[in-house]
């Protein structure tokens, strides 16, 4: 049954790996645009304590 | 009509606001739609009579390749309103929307491709709809070279908003393309003179995964312009109350 669910009628070379490019798309750009927001809010972050420091 | 909402918007602590708050609404209800589409695209809808089982790749690759044009005419839309009113929340949203809309512009290729080749009998053909696909992403990646080839923030903003609206004229050339022209790839897939191309079995999966698609979007576009205000505002006052110094 699971076996049959996966070959895909044949089609499973062309339709799995579809679907793990697209997640992969997925996880790949929340993963950098996380990394992003959180590279720009440290180095937001070291700033404003700098300028603390400074004052 | 009342625009106070459009121009506050515009305000960079107020966007950073509201985007944060917004983020996870967005991220859950994507969440959902996207699993109550999985569990119709490769379970509850029946094969296609045709296409037989290959035929579940539409349920990434239409999502994805709406996708694509949608986050250009967001990019498009957020570039020509940044160049007109010196808005700075929207060049950051266009340029948020550029990376998000150049990879599923890659995974609508790449996906189509794979649909080709068991039904065309070809993983590329240079088709009116697969090349003006392509020419997107070049656009995209025109878009974003252009923009890290300026280092004045201000100037390339200006620079890449024009691309970005020239690159406009392609979105109509993508839709309409399998109209225009003789074309090997198949017709509209959601709606036909109106009414819809497939049945309910198939048609409500593929709609919930184009909702969870266009969900996630969403809430990419706002982590990834709230990153792109901060880098912008960093020497502002507001960021240290709105981030905390750590």
């Amino acid at each position: 049954m699971m076996l049959h669910w996966l070959a895909m009628g044949g089609y499973w070379p062309f339709v799995w790996p579809s679907y793990l490019i697209a997640l992969f798309a997925i996880v790949l750009n929340i993963v950098l645009a996380r990394r992003a927001f959180r590279r720009a809010r440290d180095d937001a972050r070291r700033r404003a304590r700098s300028q603390r420091d400074a004052s | 009509m009342n625009w106070t909402w459009f121009h506050r918007l515009g305000s960079p602590p107020h966007f950073f606001r509201i985007a944060g708050k917004m983020i996870p609404w967005f991220a859950w209800a994507a969440l959902i739609a996207a699993i109550a589409g999985l569990i119709g695209a490769l379970g509850t809808a029946p094969p296609d009579y045709q296409q037989g089982e290959g035929y579940r790749i539409i349920f990434v690759h239409v999502p994805a390749a709406l996708l694509s044009t949608m986050a250009y005419a967001v990019m498009a839309a957020a570039a020509g309103v940044g160049l007109i009113w010196r808005m700075n929340v929207a060049h950051a949203v266009a340029a948020s929307s550029a990376v998000v809309g150049a990879w599923f512009t890659f995974v609508a290729l790449a996906t189509g491709s794979l649909w080709g080749r068991p039904m065309w009998g070809t993983y590329w053909e240079w088709d009116p709809r697969l090349t003006s696909e392509l020419v997107l992403l070049f656009l995209y990646l025109g878009f974003m070279g252009l923009r890290s080839a300026i280092d004045d923030t201000a100037r390339a903003d200006r620079a890449s908003a024009v691309l970005a609206l020239v690159g406009v004229i392609n979105l109509p050339i993508i839709h309409y393309s399998v109209d225009w022209w003789n074309s090997l790839h198949q017709g509209h897939t959601v709606l036909k003179f109106g009414k819809a191309a497939m049945p309910p079995s198939m048609l409500v999966p593929l709609l919930l995964m184009m909702l969870a698609f266009t969900l996630y979007f969403a809430a990419i576009l706002l982590v990834r312009t709230r990153g792109e205000i901060l880098r912008r505002e960093r020497t502002a006052r507001w960021i240290s109350e709105a981030i905390g110094s750590g």
